[in-house]
């Protein structure tokens, strides 16, 4: 064998190695959850903002499969947080339906098919006119709410609502801790199915759509159907963060539907990194964090820090804190290699 | 007067005045939308600065209240020029998404920085006596503020409509919503073309700030709550389009005021129920470009 | 037997303007026909109509006699409608092979499943490493395409319209940007294609359309001027004047 064609076989092997084993677990991916539990055990008074933490976690992962893989920039996924959040709530207040796992599927099912038909309308459009759109079905949904405040209780809310014990067995201490384990295993599931999505052949479609949308049209993917497939989804998860938000706070609000809402959790994403999963974590961890320290010294002090820290995030760190690490990583890899 | 009409001619005028405040506070975020493709959701802290101007002129410097619109309205201008010369021109090439969050953040700092100089609380300014109670047109009498606000408004838009249409920067504003490129390649300075229709739209965001403090009430939270009123008018119009921006201000405005004239509570439905119909059919709004 | 592309007067226009008019093409299988013509002269647009990235205002596009004038540009691509663009169109924040396996993905519709890794299935990528092999860019395989000199960005442009495994080819000006010293990789690809493939090239460089044409369609105004092999044309008048006149004025200055 010539010594270009062995060159050109060993190449081969690497590059199918690349491929066939990228989806595989690597050791750091372990560090979010083993802090997670640390939390548990190092802070036994916070698990009630530990738990808020983790809806928001969960939430923010939704947007990634939307905006940090597919591409699509929309204002409006605090409605299906909303959906998930309200079928639980309404399913306790007025169906008296307590059990909380159910009410996660049920949670899921009603955000997905708003997802779903919203998505098959929508998705057809792009830029202003999408943001929009998006934004205009989540404040309809809420008027919607509003209109008939007496079965959504308006903007005051739901309040007051119990929940059974969990699979019938687990009740809910005044600390909360069954609450913290709880959301943590259902966004270790929601988490693993994200990211088989993501490392599936779908998921290097939406990463295809991202990049160059003209170019999935011109080699024959039906762009539509799979925007519309990972919308769905997505809502469906921002549904069930939704519909844990309500069972661990026992009680929701129309405010749930507000623009703040899509902002903040879009906001979340991008300081920690869009398109690698992980960028949720960093992201909602770090923001809730810092607005629980500082809006409590100074609302004002923490809105104009939040501003400030986005400009700078655009300028200087528009990858995110992910991003940052990665600079970092590489940064050290050239300085051991020279 | 029978009842119904009247109810009619208030939906009409105080939605025409509404409609006015929208046109000129949203028309500077339409026409530098179009021209640069520039997402600036700034635009609404230049239309509170403006008001909050307005209130420092006229309560601790004994300015008479129009002639701090016309102060207010050129300093936010000027002040916006060292933005876009400093700042935004950096993202002309970004993502859009790159330049929401960038603007959303100088937004809330200047949120955050109303609040510390002026308090949450909304502010009112003293208004002159021709602008306060009723003007009485024959058939019935009409709030004198809000005559004035129609006025003003049919005034600017026969200035912005003649500037547009008639001169030559207008013809190249025109030509640069067009085809950019085009209108790079025969000469014009888009650049520079830019940098004066964000001070003027800027200008007029700050004039409509100080106009809303009358009719709607301002508080630093104005920068983000109707902003995406303003988004809404912009889209629906259409970039780039005075026309269209007229138009937009003139339907959502109305069918708002009518909506809460008629409906109370739920009349906020409207104006978004009217957005997703006239973007679905016409995703570009009304006299955008495709 | 059925041509592999027809074009039955087709007509597009932009507003007031007519881009194209009445315009009849025919590939048969194995065609090598060139698209020729002075700039502005709707070559691309052309192509657009017949790959459905734009719908023509009347006239019909047959694809091995299947009318498929009313079918998305997807549609199209999965009936073996393959093309490359002016301008690459590539996913640069992907590697080369990626690029390769997603086009062999939604091509196969292993892009459905939403559960198996995508690495799993070895003969996509062993098909992938293939056409970067017969392009020789397996050493490029793990790079980013934006790392890629511009030269090399087009060859992954034309591995992926080969990747479709397409009945019908159409190239938009493939040395376009090319270095004139990489060019020769390109050229010597459409040289190579599987005769079977029916190819339509839009080409500007004389040397390239002469060497690799068998017939040449040329296009003026939006409407076809004149066709026929390359003998033919190079010895019209009229075309001479219309367009390769210019060529050969410059010709002349360069000695």
């Amino acid at each position: 064998m010539a010594a270009s064609e062995i060159i050109s076989g060993a190449m081969r092997e690497r590059a199918a190695d690349y491929l066939t084993k990228r989806h595989r677990f690597r050791a750091a991916e372990a560090l979010p959850w083993l802090i997670a539990i640390a939390v548990f055990f190092i802070f036994p008074t916070r698990m009630t903002f530990g738990s808020q933490v983790l809806v928001m976690v969960m939430f923010a992962l939704s947007l990634d499969l939307i905006l940090g893989y597919a591409g699509i920039v929309t204002l409006g996924h605090a409605a299906f947080f909303g959906i998930g959040a309200y079928t639980v709530g309404l399913a306790a207040a007025r169906l008296d339906w307590t059990e909380p796992i159910s009410g996660l599927f049920a949670a899921a099912i009603a955000a997905g098919l708003v997802g779903f038909v919203t998505g098959w309308f929508l998705l057809r459009y792009r830029g202003l006119t999408l943001l929009m759109l998006t934004l205009a079905t989540a404040i309809l949904l809420q008027e919607t709410g509003n209109l008939r405040s007496d079965i959504s209780g308006g903007y005051d809310g739901l309040p007051g609502l119990t929940f059974k014990p969990l699979l019938g067995i687990f009740d809910y201490d005044l600390y909360a801790h069954t609450y913290y384990l709880y959301v943590l295993a259902v966004l270790a599931v929601m988490f693993y199915l994200v990211r088989r999505i993501v490392y599936s052949p779908f998921g290097q479609a939406l990463t295809g759509i991202r990049e160059n949308v003209r170019r999935m049209h011109a080699i024959g993917s039906p762009v539509h159907r799979r925007l519309v497939t990972v919308y769905t989804i997505a809502a469906a998860i921002a549904g069930v963060a939704g519909a844990l938000f309500t069972q661990t706070n026992a009680y929701v609000t129309l405010t749930v539907f507000d623009f703040d809402n899509s902002a903040k959790v879009m906001v979340m994403l991008i300081l920690g990194g869009t398109g690698r999963l992980y960028g949720a974590f960093i992201g909602a961890a770090v923001y809730m964090v810092l607005e629980d320290y500082f809006s409590k010294l100074s609302p004002t002090f923490w809105q104009f820090g939040i501003g400030l820290v986005l400009v700078l995030a655009v300028l200087f760190a528009p990858r995110g804190i992910l991003g940052l690490f990665e600079r970092m990583g590489s940064y050290f890899a050239e300085r051991k290699r020279s | 007067m029978p009842q119904v009409a009247n109810i009619a001619v208030s939906i009409l005028f105080d939605g025409l005045a509404y409609a006015m405040f929208l046109f000129i506070t949203s028309v500077g975020l339409s026409v530098t939308m179009g021209l640069m493709g520039f997402v600036n959701l700034a635009h609404g802290a230049f239309a509170m600065a403006g008001g909050y101007v307005v209130v420092t002129l006229t309560r601790s410097y004994g300015v008479s209240f129009v002639p701090s619109l016309v102060i207010a309205a050129i300093v936010v201008g000027a002040v916006s020029v060292v933005f876009e010369r400093v700042l935004y021109r950096r993202l002309y090439k970004s993502t859009d998404l790159e330049q929401v969050l960038l603007t959303i953040g100088l937004a809330f700092m200047a949120i955050a920085t109303a609040t510390y100089l002026y308090g949450p609380i909304p502010k009112s300014v003293p208004l002159p006596d021709w602008l306060q109670g009723d003007i009485n047109l024959g058939f019935r009498q009409f709030p004198s503020y809000r005559a004035f606000l129609i006025v003003l408004g049919a005034a600017l838009i026969a200035v912005l409509w003649y500037a547009f249409e008639r001169t030559n920067i207008g013809a190249k504003i025109r030509a640069a919503v067009d085809n950019r490129r085009m209108a790079e390649s025969v000469g014009i300075n888009v650049d520079r073309l830019f940098t004066l229709t964000f001070a003027v739209g800027s200008g007029l965001a700050a004039l409509g700030g100080g106009l809303a403090i009358q009719l709607l009430g301002l508080s630093p939270s104005f920068a983000v709550l109707y902003l995406v009123l303003f988004l809404i008018v912009v889209a629906v119009g259409g970039l780039g389009s005075l026309k269209g921006t007229l138009l937009a201000a003139l339907v959502l405005g109305i069918f708002d005021t009518g909506g809460k004239y008629l409906l109370a509570d739920a009349g906020g439905f409207f104006v978004y129920a009217v957005t997703v119909v006239v973007l679905l059919i016409k995703p570009a709004g009304f006299y955008g470009r495709e | 037997m059925t041509a592999a592309l027809q074009v039955e007067r087709l007509n597009r226009a932009f507003g007031a303007l007519p881009v194209t008019r009445d315009v009849d093409l025919m590939l048969e299988r194995g065609a090598r026909r060139a698209l020729i013509g002075p700039n502005g002269a709707g070559k691309t647009t052309l192509v657009n109509l017949i790959t459905g990235a734009l719908k023509p205002h009347s006239g019909r596009v047959l694809l091995d006699g299947e009318d498929i004038t009313a079918l998305s540009q997807a549609d199209r691509a999965r009936r073996g409608l393959a093309r490359t663009f002016q301008i690459n169109q590539l996913f640069r924040g992907l590697t080369v092979l990626e690029n390769l396996c997603m086009t062999i993905g939604e091509r196969d519709g292993h892009c459905d499943n939403l559960w198996r890794s995508a690495g799993s299935k070895r003969e996509v990528i062993d098909e992938a490493l293939g056409y970067l092999d017969s392009l020789r860019l397996t050493d490029d395989a793990l790079k980013l395409v934006r790392e890629l000199p511009y030269g090399r960005q087009r060859l992954v442009e034309i591995a992926i319209a080969l990747a479709q495994k397409p009945r019908v080819l159409l190239l938009d000006e493939p040395a376009a940007g090319v270095p004139s010293s990489e060019s020769h990789l390109i050229l010597d690809v459409v040289a190579a294609l599987d005769p079977d493939i029916a190819v339509l090239i839009i080409e500007h460089d004389m040397d390239v359309v002469f060497r690799f044409a068998k017939e040449i369609t040329v296009l003026v105004q939006g409407a076809v001027f004149t066709q026929g092999t390359p003998n033919e044309i190079m010895n019209n008048e009229q075309v001479r004047a219309v367009y390769l006149g210019q060529e050969g004025h410059r010709g002349g200055h360069h000695g």
